[in-house]
């Protein structure tokens, strides 16, 4: 039986391993208890500062303290990042501060809270910042060592996780393997190659084997880094697959999609089908309904992945 | 502390000529608001701040975070008088490659704390640095000038929440109240009622002075950092003149931002006591 885990928890442990380290400070916003780094809150209080409901002081307040020496982790709701994304971009990203940002409960995986939740445009704004690196991995695992990674270097990040559980992919993997900025290939294949992020990548994973079944070989990669992307992978897939298909709990617009999408046109090309949030906003519903009611789930990258063989 | 009323006096003057050279060479910027902050500045790194110009970045120096940071010929002015920079650093301001960027950039000008120019930025900023100094058990503090017309965007007043309920007494505002914003008056623009009533509301420690009277100011600086203040952050309001120094410009909104020509630069250096009328 496949573990299951939220990769909000991966961010959680992650700021608990980090606590040896005297220079990390968490910053929260009221949120603590849903990102998870309410564990570091309780066992080191000195070191967490309470922001309130208040993300764009939060921000700031982490810049200063960058610039003071210290490595802060502050995280929120996905969706309320995109309010501090001013403060993110003139007083971190621009001043070039190490602060780590962590938007958790994003994509319209996160349910039933609807719409004014399910933060769908978080990666494309905070990819177009310069000095700014955007993560979204797929599993507690990665998220945990992703994270761990974020407090030695010297730029500042966007990591989005996600709410609700999703399959564990990397236990027992070496951690060596999981580095920022390079994309994972899962499942080897030639006929097609999948890259996802986040929550699609166990969709991504499932579409993979029912196309075997249809005697269509995928590769899957989890790009958990959208920035910088990891291109030499993109062009490999290129070169043996022919045929690239994106997925993603995001909109279409901005996106990992884009992001490859942009790296293409300027290398060699393959034929490309975007899986995303068809440009609209979400509504209440389970997580599982929601892949569905966005044409996010694992049906609909298979109907990608034949179409985009179907240019070659 | 050695320096007289008068010797802070001169310095100011010093700056003002700076100011207006600067803004008149490049033929853009802001000199109203720097004139009317700038005897507030000048106070405060000749007789307060505990910087070392020679290495700008020790790391127990007082912080600065001129938060309105399109004021920057203000500060630049007196960064050159303190040896951060040079004077003829000041010729770069607005210039491609220069220090002195049109809005205060800590990647460009050595002594720039914050790199600021979107209004409502400076006081999370200077929190995140009182935050660090409470942390480090270190002595120094963060200073962090506002504008009035500033006060109008929220975040300000997040970090007013914010900073009072973590009770950083190393944290201290200057709000230069020039009373004067980009587009007109701040009465017209969005009027503020009671500001030192509000300060107070949100639990800090208020003192309003007259910004241009160098013994007010010094009496001002002596209430930032008496330790009686000390219990959590403190604010000076100090009442100034939007383009103070310089007749034309005094409260007249046209130069918020605007250069002077020619003529009127000649006018403000014999205002200046630089050049014979």
């Amino acid at each position: 039986m496949t573990r299951m885990a939220a990769t909000r928890d991966g961010y959680g442990q992650a700021l608990l391993d980090l606590a040896d380290n005297p220079k990390v400070v968490v910053l929260e916003a009221d949120l603590g208890k849903s990102t998870k780094s309410l564990h570091f809150r309780k066992a080191h209080p000195e070191r967490t500062v309470s922001c309130g409901i208040g993300e764009q002081n939060m921000l700031l307040v982490g810049a200063g303290m960058a610039a003071s020496g210290y490595i802060p982790f502050a995280s929120t709701f996905a969706i309320f990042t995109e309010r501090a994304f001013e403060q993110m971009r003139n007083g971190v990203a621009r001043p070039n501060l190490a602060v780590h940002l962590c938007g958790s409960h994003g994509g319209t995986h996160t349910g039933t809270d609807g719409s004014s939740a399910q933060s769908i445009e978080d990666l494309a704004v905070f990819r177009t910042l310069p000095n700014v690196t955007v993560l979204h991995p797929c599993d507690d695992v990665s998220t945990r060592i992703l994270t761990m990674r974020l407090a030695d270097t010297k730029s500042p990040s966007y990591m989005r996780t996600a709410r609700n559980k999703t399959p564990v992919l990397y236990d027992d993997v070496d951690p060596e393997s999981i580095q920022i900025g390079k994309g994972i290939e899962l499942k080897a294949g030639n006929d097609v190659a999948i890259i996802a992020c986040g929550v699609l990548v166990s969709e991504s994973l499932k579409a993979a084997d029912v196309l075997k079944q249809e005697g269509i070989n995928a590769s899957v990669i989890d790009m958990h880094t959208l920035k910088p992307l990891d291109g030499q992978l993109v062009d490999q897939m290129v070169e043996r697959c022919g045929a690239i298909v994106t997925a993603e709990d995001h909109n279409v617009i901005g996106g990992l999609g884009s992001a490859v999408a942009e790296h293409l046109v300027a290398n060699k090309f393959a034929p490309l089908e975007m899986v995303g949030v068809p440009d609209r906003f979400g509504e209440s519903g389970q997580a599982d309904e929601m892949l569905d009611v966005m044409k996010l789930s694992a049906k609909y990258i298979v109907a990608a992945a034949k179409k985009a063989i179907s240019r070659k | 502390m050695s320096k007289s009323i008068a010797d802070l006096e001169e310095m100011a003057r010093k700056c003002r000529v700076e100011i207006v050279k600067m803004v008149h060479r490049a033929q853009a910027g802001h000199p109203g608001g720097s004139l009317s902050e700038i005897d507030l500045i000048a106070a405060l790194y000749a007789t307060r701040m505990r910087v070392r110009p020679e290495q700008p970045d020790w790391n127990d120096r007082d912080r600065f975070i001129l938060s309105k940071g399109h004021a920057s010929p203000g500060m630049y002015a007196v960064l050159a008088e303190m040896g951060f920079i040079s004077h003829e650093d000041l010729k770069s301001y607005r210039v491609l490659g220069g220090v002195c960027q049109g809005h205060v950039d800590m990647k460009w000008c050595p002594g720039v704390d914050f790199s600021a120019g979107s209004l409502g930025m400076g006081l999370s900023f200077g929190m995140g640095c009182a935050t660090a100094a409470r942390l480090d058990s270190s002595e120094r503090r963060a200073f962090v000038m506002i504008g009035d017309g500033e006060m109008q965007e929220g975040s300000v007043w997040e970090a007013a929440m914010a900073a009072a309920h973590h009770e950083l007494g190393n944290l201290k505002v200057i709000l230069d109240r020039n009373r004067i914003q980009n587009d007109d008056f701040c009465e017209e623009q969005m009027r503020m009622f009671d500001i030192p009533a509000k300060w107070k509301a949100f639990g800090w420690n208020v003192k309003e002075i007259d910004g241009h009277d160098m013994t007010q100011v010094m009496e001002g600086l002596d209430f930032l950092e008496a330790p009686e203040n000390c219990n959590g952050p403190s604010i000076l309001i100090a009442h100034t003149v939007k383009g103070a120094g310089i007749s034309y410009m005094e409260n007249n909104p046209s130069f918020h931002g605007a250069a002077p020509n020619d003529e009127q630069f000649h006018q403000a250096m014999v205002e200046l006591g630089e050049v014979e009328a």
